[in-house]
């Protein structure tokens, strides 16, 4: 299980968690590795919380669905509430620094991080939070290559927006080199 | 060839395949979790020149299908669990009238409405019995992103083949959830075409002696005249109430696929040479059987999975042999023991048969199973 990666993200409905989630398995993919993506549907994922659950692995995936995940991010607090404590004790969690963390939660590394802030104020659009997402996983984690997160990115956002994207990528590895 | 590798929902490959295997005609009523099938017919059916209805309701949805299928084209709908029960009126229609026809039912939790969004495997006996009398089904069921696409051409080709309703039968689990998948090239895929009749020959659309059972299928409209019902028929397709006549329809009906259940009948058996265990499973579940099989084996238990991917005909040899071989077959399923029934059944009384179901809307976890295994040891 040590290689591989079960990530739960989570937000409410429109911050664009799901492609995130879709995003990451795809540069997965780019790097040759396997990867499985889930989502929550239906009321669950109207307003509320929403989620999607991303599996990275060199080996076959069997099992589709996050158990235990090594990782879990919220960007709101009622998704922080509700999806980030059942993080393994060698896990990672990361939420916005707007986020009250749970009571009792263990985990190897915990992360609070001005994501929603940095893309208001720094890159100047709230709906690139998580693009800023990506970056501060993937440079904390290098689960995948900058490359194909970059290529991936740039495969799924509409034309026009990639100067945009591209700065929010950015401070995402900011972010998450500045946490190191 | 450059290889196109995509990462789709189970939905969204279904959809690929039955482009490929030649679907020009979709037509339905959309239903949580079956929606992405109609939402991408509807995108990509007219730019290749095929047509896409969304019809008034479910019942509506299966027969503008069988319709098209009539007319030369090959038809799919698509629906779930509250969906199917309304379709099986003409399931039944197009068994007797022999149309070939792909229904897909990507299960939810039932039953009625039940749970909209959830997996549940609680159809697979009505895939089987949900419309009324005796009649043909093929039933295949895939456990991946991929095998969806796959196993949506081969529905396609069975139907056409042996001019019956075909039911896909995916799950919430592998509907929805996102894999990669190799899209390979039409030109590597074995598609079957229909067979059509020469021209001026004494055309019979229901004729009794052909070889294979299966009698070719001319174009409704195509200069080719006979009659389509829903009634025991004679050869040319009008009502018969002779019993002598019936008596051969009914028989070559069932017969067709009985006599072809080699061609029919696929199944992966995964460890199960030196198995002295068991853990049957179909469809999403599946995945969870083949995570737990693996920690089993590293535990050193001896114990292999058979997966079934054609679930009806049921394949019964396969399944008694296996019976004969280990101690035990644990029948890992989302619903109360639908399919342990029918391998109850076929491993009579060869080895102990148990269940490990539930039908709460949760998929299986590997642990669950392992744990529902260990109680044998």
């Amino acid at each position: 299980m040590s290689d591989q990666l079960e990530l739960r993200l989570s937000g409410s409905g429109g911050q664009g968690l799901i492609t995130a989630g879709i995003i990451l398995a795809e540069a997965a993919i780019r790097d040759q590795k396997n990867a499985i993506q889930t989502q929550s549907y239906g009321p669950e994922a109207r307003g509320g919380a929403s989620k999607a659950e991303v599996i990275i692995s060199n080996e076959a995936i069997d099992f589709p669905k996050v158990t235990i995940p090594n990782m879990t991010f919220a960007l709101t607090q009622v998704a922080a509430n509700k999806y980030i404590s059942d993080v393994s004790e060698e896990g990672t969690v990361i939420v916005d620094d707007s986020i009250e963390l749970p009571e009792g939660i263990v985990a190897k590394h915990i992360y609070k991080l001005p994501i929603i802030e940095a893309a208001r104020n720094d890159v100047g659009k709230e709906i690139v939070a998580n693009i800023i997402a990506l970056g501060v996983i993937v440079g904390l984690t290098k689960i995948v290559t900058e490359e194909s997160l970059e290529a991936a990115i740039m495969a799924r956002i509409p034309k026009g927006t990639e100067t945009l994207n591209q700065m929010a990528l950015q401070k995402g590895y900011e972010l998450a080199n500045q946490s190191k | 060839m450059s290889k196109v590798i995509k990462f789709l929902q189970g939905n969204e490959a279904c959809v690929e395949g039955a482009l490929m295997a030649g679907m020009r005609f979709y037509s339905g009523y959309p239903i949580t979790p079956s929606t992405e099938i109609a939402e991408l017919s509807s995108e990509k059916l007219p730019k290749v020149g095929g047509k896409f209805i969304q019809m008034e309701d479910e019942i509506a949805g299966i027969a503008a299908a069988i319709g098209a299928s009539l007319t030369g084209k090959k038809a799919m709908t698509a629906t779930s669990g509250p969906g199917f029960s309304l379709k099986q009126e003409n399931i039944g229609y197009a068994a007797i009238a022999e149309i070939p026809l792909v229904v897909v039912n990507v299960q939810r939790g039932g039953p009625s409405t039940g749970l909209p969004t959830s997996p549940g495997q609680g159809d697979v006996m009505q895939a089987k019995w949900g419309t009324h009398g005796d009649h043909p089904v093929i039933c295949l069921t895939p456990d991946s992103v991929k095998e969806t696409f796959d196993l949506t051409i081969r529905a396609f080709n069975l139907a056409e083949k042996y001019r019956t309703p075909v039911i896909l039968l995916t799950d919430e689990i592998t509907g929805h959830m996102r894999e990669k998948i190799e899209i390979p090239e039409v030109s590597e895929l074995e598609i079957y075409d229909r067979v059509m009749p020469e021209k001026g020959a004494d055309y019979k659309a229901y004729r009794l002696d052909e070889g294979d059972l299966v009698p070719k299928m001319a174009p409704f409209g195509s200069g080719f005249r006979y009659h389509v019902t829903g009634l025991m028929h004679d050869e040319t397709g009008f009502p018969s109430n002779s019993t002598e006549n019936a008596d051969v329809l009914i028989k070559r009906l069932m017969g067709k696929i009985e006599a072809n259940k080699e061609d029919i009948i696929t199944y992966e058996a995964y460890e199960t040479d030196d198995a002295e265990y068991l853990i049957l499973s179909y469809g999403g579940t599946a995945r969870t059987a083949k995570a737990a099989v693996k920690k089993l084996r590293a535990e050193g238990i001896k114990v292999g999975l058979f997966r079934l991917i054609t679930v009806w005909p049921f394949p019964e040899e396969q399944v008694r042999a296996l019976s004969e071989q280990v101690k035990d077959i644990l029948v890992a399923e989302l619903n109360f023991g639908q399919i342990k029934l029918e391998v109850e059944r076929v491993v009579k009384g060869n080895a102990n048969v148990r269940l490990c179901g539930k039908a709460n809307g949760e998929i299986l976890t590997p642990e669950e199973l392992m744990k529902a295994f260990k109680e044998v040891l």
